[in-house]
Formats: C-alpha cells, structure tokens, sequence
C-alpha cells in the first residue's frame, strides 16, 4: 500500500511538472513596447504614467484577413460624472501609421464598451489605452498573428 | 451621398443603457496602396465621425487610415430623453454627411 501511495504521489508530481513545463512553453511575458509605440502612446498620455489593467482588448489572436479586423474595446469604469472614461485608444506596432483610432467618450456613454473594424498590415503588437476622468491611463497590450496582410492588394 | 447603416432602439426606458451602432460605405484609400498603373493612390479617409444626442455630444471618433473600408461603430449611449441621433461623418476631398435616428423614450 505504501509502495502505491509512492507511486501515485510521484505520478502526481510528474504531472504537476509536466503542467509546468507546459505552462513554461506557452506562456510567455508580454513584450515592450517598441520605442515608436511607446512614443506614439505618450503624445496621447501625455504625462500620465501608464498601467496595465482595467482596459480589455477584444481582438482574434489569430487573424485570417487582416482588411478588416473585428475588435472591441471594455473599459471597466462605472461612467460616472466623477468616474468616467475620455478617451479610449488604439495603437499599433507595424502599420504605415501608429494610430488605429481614437474615441471620446462622456458620462451620458453610460458604457465604456467601443466596436469598430481595423485593418493590420502584418503580425504585430496592439496597444489599447485609456484615459479616465482622473487623469489615469490604463493599458492593454496584444500579439496578433496576421495570415492575410492589408494594404498589399 | 453614401449608403448609412444606423441601429439603434426606437423606443427605450429612462435611464437604460441602449447600443447605437453604425456602419457607412466608404472606401477609406489609406494613401499607402499602388494603383494599377504602379503611382500611389491618394489618400481618401473619413477623419472623423461624431454622434449627437439631442444636440449634445456623447461620442466622437477621430479615424486614421487603420481603420477599414466601410467605418463601423458601435458604442453606448444612456436614454434619457425622446428625441433624436444625429450622426455625421466627416473626411477627406470635402466628405461630409449627416443622417439621424429618432427615440422615444417613455
């Protein structure tokens, strides 16, 4: 009996280990910002410091036409007259232009949730910003894998 | 004129969280695409779009050449009077249009 809650003990950490390594595979920090993002990102910050979180970006990880691309944008605020959120913006790391779009929002938004369709010239990285009425700025960064480019027919 | 596509409820209750969204035929020419004769097309983008309600102004976009043929929007607006949208599309070679949406709100 012992001899088999030794064997079931080391099968469960061999499992363990194996969800580790896993994990170590797949899972992988997200990357900086290239120095033209990042520069891009604070003509619209200006000089508020950025931080990740509050902000979710709603896009495919994996792009099959990249002319027009589905994207959401939720900001988690409860759009009052106090608390609300300005702005809310798209940047990206490889088109001819940094910028995707900009949004203004207002209390009477009710709903921080913005819908639009971009298009992404090759695989990259996109940044979603936004700017409360407190002056913070939260951001969201994410790697798209583009199989069908814009702007090349 | 461009062809609009405007969804938004008619009708709504005070204080209810209602989505507008909208969609216009547009060809959105980045500036960046060769033609057929190898010269680079010009630029033809609608720079901004901006939503109206009751004369007050609840959302705005400024659009960059990113965004793709045919602008799409769909975003929030909280109902809290009857009245009317009005959304208006503005951009390059003097483009400019204006269309609107009536609510009713009880």
């Amino acid at each position: 009996m012992t001899q088999g809650l030794i064997h079931a003990l080391s099968r469960r950490q061999l499992v363990a280990a194996g969800v580790g390594v896993g994990l170590g595979v797949t899972w992988r920090p997200a990357r900086a910002l290239s120095d033209e993002l990042a520069g891009a990102l604070r003509k619209f910050t200006g000089d508020a410091p950025t931080k990740e979180g509050r902000v979710n970006f709603d896009i495919a990880p994996l792009v099959e036409n990249g002319n027009t691309v589905p994207i959401t944008i939720t900001v988690q605020s409860p759009m009052s007259a106090a608390d609300h959120v300005q702005a809310i913006a798209v940047f990206n790391e490889k088109n001819p232009q940094r910028e995707v779009v900009a949004c203004k929002l207002t209390p009477a938004s009710g709903k921080a949730v913005v819908s639009t369709r971009i298009r992404l010239a090759t695989t990259q990285q996109l940044v979603a910003v936004a700017k409360m009425s407190d002056g913070s700025c939260w951001t969201h960064t994410v790697d798209v894998v583009v199989t069908l480019a814009a702007c090349i027919e | 004129m461009a062809r609009t596509l405007i969804h938004a409820p008619t009708t709504a209750r005070k204080g209810e969280v209602i989505e507008v969204r909208t969609l216009i035929a547009h060809p959105m020419e980045t500036g960046y695409r060769a033609g057929s004769d190898g010269r680079t097309l010009p630029r033809d983008i609608i720079r901004r779009f901006s939503c109206r309600y009751n004369g007050e102004l609840v959302f705005s976009a400024d659009l960059y050449p990113a965004i793709s043929a045919n602008p799409y929007f769909a975003f929030h607006v909280v109902a809290n009077a009857s009245g009317s949208f009005s959304f208006t599309w503005e951009g390059d070679n003097g483009f400019a249009q204006t269309e609107s949406a009536a609510i009713t709100v009880a």
